[in-house]
């Protein structure tokens, strides 16, 4: 079994995690205490990564950025996944009927609107915040897994077992939660993997445009933000937290990969 | 075949119509007038008075929404409440950049990408592939505003070779406009080109191990003769599939890059125009982006359909 | 009694300079924001004066480099009645830009536009003491006011109260047509507008044949632009950060100069709790204006102790009455009853000067005990909730109207500051005449708001341009929001 990814990609998630856990009890400087004269240092033995435009310490920001991002997406995953299974199972359940027309159709109608539009909106609506941030997320992250769950639920309702179990009497919502989201749960974990990665990408973008997490709350799309301005004086404003980005999203997709292969050989693909 | 199409038409008005009903009902109760926004902090009652009846804001929100729509289906798009200006206009200036744009890195994207997945399939497994692979790795999760800032930082500050930011206009030769959508295709282009390369590398493995061309290599072609000649026509159709939906992807993700770059394409456009609360720009701008996304949806799941007949019938 | 005034003809010989031999004709200019149209008697956003002010479009007078209301389209003025009638003459031979003539007509027109009822004149308050004009023949226009209005000259420079013509003003927004040196050209959206040198201008015409605005809203973006000589000049420069960049280079020069903008920390006067003075004045002193200063502008930034610009001759320095003493502000808080804490909303419209700067006052409040929630919000929503609704405890915004103290005479006003000594005391302000009586009252006034910790002043907003050090001309400072081309010429 070869697990080149999964090992890689469980000890990038591991680092963000464990920075983002250790943030509660302690970071190297407090991230809410300015520093205006020392703004904008490179990074020195005080300041492993330097300091931000107000002085505060960067390292720390990240690492209690990192709780941020991984909040946002992780929720927002969830939302996902709790509306989005259920609806799935339900259209698979009654496949044709109008109930998954219905389902379908809302599905199709929620991929038409392009994801940042339908976030642009829902904070023009109700201002930015990383509540609605998680909700402009989870909203597009229920169709997913809607369509994944009833992909993966037809194909199984054919099969034998499910034919014994419906034989035994059991109705369709039994079934439904006994037999078939068990077996699905593999290719779930799989994809929320790889939405989660994707939920920190949309988080960072969001907070990136200012339509995320609001000051003080140290969030990694809203440092490059900040940073945008300083890039000729500043460099390393913009390239920490972009790299805090790119590893943990990296870790997650090689999680993901490396998840699928483990939990699922024949999904396996010939490498 | 057909029975499909009328039904696929159908589900295409249907949504359309929802979608216009959302996207109105959502932006109509976005906080904010656009006449307070124009006339700033010393406007008197009487004086936004006046300009809400000019700008016809004053009108009931079902007639409002009835003439937007009966409009669009005219091509009349309305007037922008800011620039006082056909939005169609805006619209369409609009698009000679964000067009050009999303092509413009749709073909960086497949350049890249090609040789790339074919490369790594057909070297499968060997240092070539894990390279390849390693590198969509992390074209994928490289966020491409970041890399626009990066790009930014070292062609434009760095070394001086391109503008940071804005667009030179066709007015001044294909070549100055091509120059400074450069940066920002490439920053578009390249995550895209990531993921295309990796269907293409899966899409090109799936064929080769399809029971057609082990009965092909049998007869003596070599790995590389399959690979060109065989599996990379039927590896195509999911490639053109996820190329369709880049290209809806893309001219709406390019909201951010044109940011970025100060790119004064569509993305800007509804950006500032929710500022300014131009709503009406904001509403046409949106449903136009809806309707690429579900018009290039729309011939994705046809040629799917024209390609794999079981598909027809229920789904 | 009859009083003949002429106006100082100095300004127009300041303006004149020196004429340059075979140089560059063109300049192009950057602006942060794009205007949303062109007509400067139809909206309040600044980037339309930037354009057209004192370029495309005139008014009867004018406002000169240094602030000063100068004559323009208006040659010499009279005043009768004790101040309630203004006989203004008019320049001779002036044409609109599409050949028609400019006249007494054209000027009551112009008025009755901006004060009648269905106007969408954003600033109609300067109309308000006018009760008619008339055109006694094609050179002479009266103003009849129904008070006698110390301000009338100053009112009639503003941008949004130019002479427009009656044929051309509906396509205004697009295709501007005055009576200013330049002549609009071409707009691409998005992008930029073009002036070109009007020919037939009746009064010294402009040095330059053509400018260019480019509109980059990006600060990095405008940096490389200015680097890489796509710009010859950002008059208004949007990253003070970036500047020391700019002052080591040679080709460039940095011009630093004042605004009309008093940038405060507004205080909610009738919202618990904040109606207390001792809270206001706690906060006041809670904050460190050097360090937002330095923060938030990168230095750029005059303090300000009261609700008035320190360029202006009446300026009283005041800084010292709310000085940071935090141990005080914590005593204050506590005399008030809120020794356990206070926590209250702090809501930022878009300027970095906002965002960044209430970043930095939620640290320093916080380091008294009161947590500011910092809410950011673009300028419709907080028109919306602030400015309209008055649904806030602080916010951070910089008033950039010249001389705009009268403002807390309007009990109604976002921070609805009401004391009736202060209303009288503007009421006689804005019918007296007498300059140094005036200036007593100004003081007076800058006095009474900040006794009273209306508002948490921060600073003056400083000017930060930044040109080719070849061009001259440019305004240093800022009196109101314009771009004055007139006397722009380069200097090789």
């Amino acid at each position: 079994m070869k697990l080149r990814s999964l090992l890689p990609g469980a000890v990038l998630v591991l680092v963000v995690l464990i920075a983002a856990l250790l943030s509660f009890l302690w970071t190297p400087f407090d991230v809410t205490d300015l520093d205006i004269r020392n703004k904008l240092k490179t990074p020195d033995g005080a300041h492993l990564l330097g300091t931000d435009h107000f002085g505060r310490d960067i390292l720390s920001m990240l690492m209690v950025g990192a709780r941020t991002s991984i909040a946002v997406a992780l929720v927002a995953v969830g939302i996902g996944m709790g509306v989005g299974v259920p609806l799935g199972l339900a259209a698979a359940s009654r496949r044709g009927s109008w109930l998954d027309e219905f389902i379908m159709r809302g599905n199709d109608l929620v991929f038409a609107f392009p994801s940042l539009l339908i976030a642009i909106m829902i904070t023009a609506v109700f201002g930015p915040g990383a509540v609605n941030a998680i909700i402009a997320i989870g909203i597009f992250n229920i169709p997913v897994f809607a369509r994944l769950t009833r992909g993966a639920a037809l194909s199984l309702w054919t099969r034998e077992f499910i034919m014994a179990a419906r034989v035994a009497g059991k109705n369709s919502v039994r079934i439904s939660v006994e037999h078939i989201l068990p077996n699905i749960m593999n290719l779930l974990l799989v994809q929320g993997t790889i939405q989660f990665s994707l939920g920190i990408l949309a988080e960072a973008a969001l907070s990136y445009v200012g339509l995320g997490a609001q000051p003080p709350i140290p969030s990694w799309g809203r440092m490059l933000a900040d940073s945008q301005t300083l890039i000729t004086l500043a460099p390393h404003l913009a390239i920490f937290p972009g790299l805090a980005i790119v590893l943990t999203v990296l870790g997650l997709n090689l999680l993901g990969d490396g998840l699928r292969d483990w939990l699922d050989p024949r999904l396996r693909r010939e490498r | 075949m057909l029975d499909y199409l009328f039904r696929r038409i159908g589900s295409l008005l249907a949504t359309l119509l929802v979608a216009s009903l959302i996207v109105f009902v959502v932006i109509e109760v976005v906080p904010g007038d656009p006449a307070s926004y124009m006339l700033g902090m010393n406007a008197e009652a009487d004086t936004l008075a006046a300009l809400r009846s000019e700008l016809g804001l004053d009108r009931a929100k079902p007639q409002r929404y009835l003439e937007w729509v009966s409009g669009m289906l005219r091509g009349d798009f309305g007037r922008s409440y800011t620039y006082r200006t056909p939005v169609a206009d805006m619209v369409s200036d609009r698009l000679w950049i964000s067009l050009p744009l999303t092509l413009y890195a749709l073909t960086l994207s497949t350049l890249i990408a090609f040789p790339a997945g074919i490369l790594a399939a057909s070297r499968r497994g060997g240092v070539v592939d894990t390279v390849v692979m390693a590198f969509t790795q992390l074209g994928i999760a490289i966020p491409n505003f970041w890399f626009a800032m990066l790009l930014v930082l070292l062609f434009a500050i760095k070394l001086g070779w391109f503008s940071a930011g804005g667009f030179a206009g066709w007015d001044a030769g294909a070549f100055a406009a091509m120059k400074s959508l450069t940066l920002p295709a490439v920053a578009l282009a390249l995550p895209q080109a990531a993921i295309l390369a990796r269907v293409m590398r899966s899409s090109l493995l799936d064929v080769l191990g399809e029971d057609y061309l082990r009965t092909a290599r049998a007869k003596g072609l070599s790995r590389r003769q399959a690979l060109l000649n065989h599996a990379l026509r039927n590896a195509l159709i999911p490639v053109l599939t996820i190329i369709g939906l880049q290209f809806s992807f893309m001219l709406a993700g390019a909201i951010i890059i044109e940011n970025v770059f100060f790119l004064p394409g569509l993305g800007r456009l509804i950006f500032q125009s929710i500022a300014q609360r131009d709503l009406i720009v904001v509403e046409s701008v949106v449903m136009l982006l809806v309707f690429a996304v579900v018009v290039v949806t729309f011939f994705v799941d046809l040629t799917y359909a024209w390609v794999d007949p079981r598909l027809r019938h229920g789904r | 009694m009859k009083r003949l005034i002429r106006f100082p003809f100095f300004l127009l010989l300041a303006l004149a300079g020196a004429q340059a031999l075979a140089a560059r004709t063109e300049v192009t200019l950057g602006m942060q924001l794009e205007p949303p149209n062109l007509d400067p008697t139809g909206g309040a956003a600044a980037a339309i004066d930037e354009v057209v002010y004192a370029n495309v479009f005139e008014g009867l007078t004018r406002f000169g480099p240094d602030g000063s209301v100068g004559p323009a389209l208006a040659r010499e003025y009279f005043i009768e009645n004790e101040g309630t009638r203004y006989i203004f003459t008019l320049q001779p031979n002036v044409k609109f830009h599409d050949g028609t003539d400019m006249n007494a007509d054209d000027v009551v027109f112009s008025i009755n536009r901006a004060m009648a009822e269905d106007s969408t004149n954003a600033q109609k308050q300067l109309f308000a003491n006018i009760d008619s004009v008339e055109a006694v023949d094609p050179l002479t226009v009266v103003f009849n006011l129904t008070q006698a209005d110390g301000n009338l000259l100053f009112n009639l420079a503003w941008g949004d109260a130019v002479i427009v013509a009656s044929e051309s003003i509906d396509n205004a927004t697009t295709n501007p047509v005055g009576t200013g040196p330049f002549v609009f050209n071409k707009w691409v959206q998005g992008d930029s507008i073009t002036l070109k040198k009007n020919p037939d201008y009746w009064g010294e015409p402009a040095k330059l044949v053509k400018a260019t605005f480019k509109f980059i809203s990006e600060p990095t973006a405008a940096y490389a632009a200015l680097m890489a000589s796509d710009l010859d000049a950002f008059p208004t420069f949007p990253a003070p950060e970036n500047l020391a960049q700019f002052d080591a280079d040679p080709r460039f020069s940095v011009v630093v100069g004042s605004t009309e903008g008093e940038t405060i920390l507004a205080f909610n006067n009738a919202k618990p709790p904040l109606d207390d003075v001792r809270v206001r004045q706690a906060l006041s002193l809670a904050i460190n204006r050097e360090e937002i200063i330095d923060g938030a502008m990168y230095g750029y930034g005059t303090p300000i102790g009261s609700h008035f610009a320190p360029h202006h001759p009446a300026y009283l320095d005041l800084t010292a009455q709310a000085s940071f003493d935090p141990d005080k502000a914590r005593a204050l808080l506590k005399e008030a009853g809120h020794e356990s804490g206070l926590t209250i909303s702090l809501k930022l419209p878009p300027p970095a000067y906002a965002r960044r700067g209430g970043e930095i006052i939620a640290a320093q409040l916080r380091d008294v005990g009161v947590t500011a929630e910092i809410e950011n919000l673009e300028w419709a929503q907080w028109l919306e909730q602030v400015f309209k609704g008055k649904d806030f405890d602080l916010t951070i915004v910089s008033h950039t109207e010249p001389m705009d103290i009268g403002i807390y005479a309007k009990p109604e006003y976002y921070f609805q500051y009401n004391n009736a000594d202060f209303q009288a005391l503007m009421q006689a302000f804005n019918s007296e005449a007498d300059e140094a009586v005036r200036t007593g009252m100004l003081q007076q006034a800058q006095q009474m708001i900040a006794d009273d910790y209306v508002n948490g002043y921060l600073f003056q907003l400083a000017k930060t341009g930044v040109a080719n050090n070849k061009l001259k001309g440019l305004w240093a400072n800022s009196p109101t929001q314009a771009n004055d081309l007139t006397a722009v010429y380069w200097d090789e």
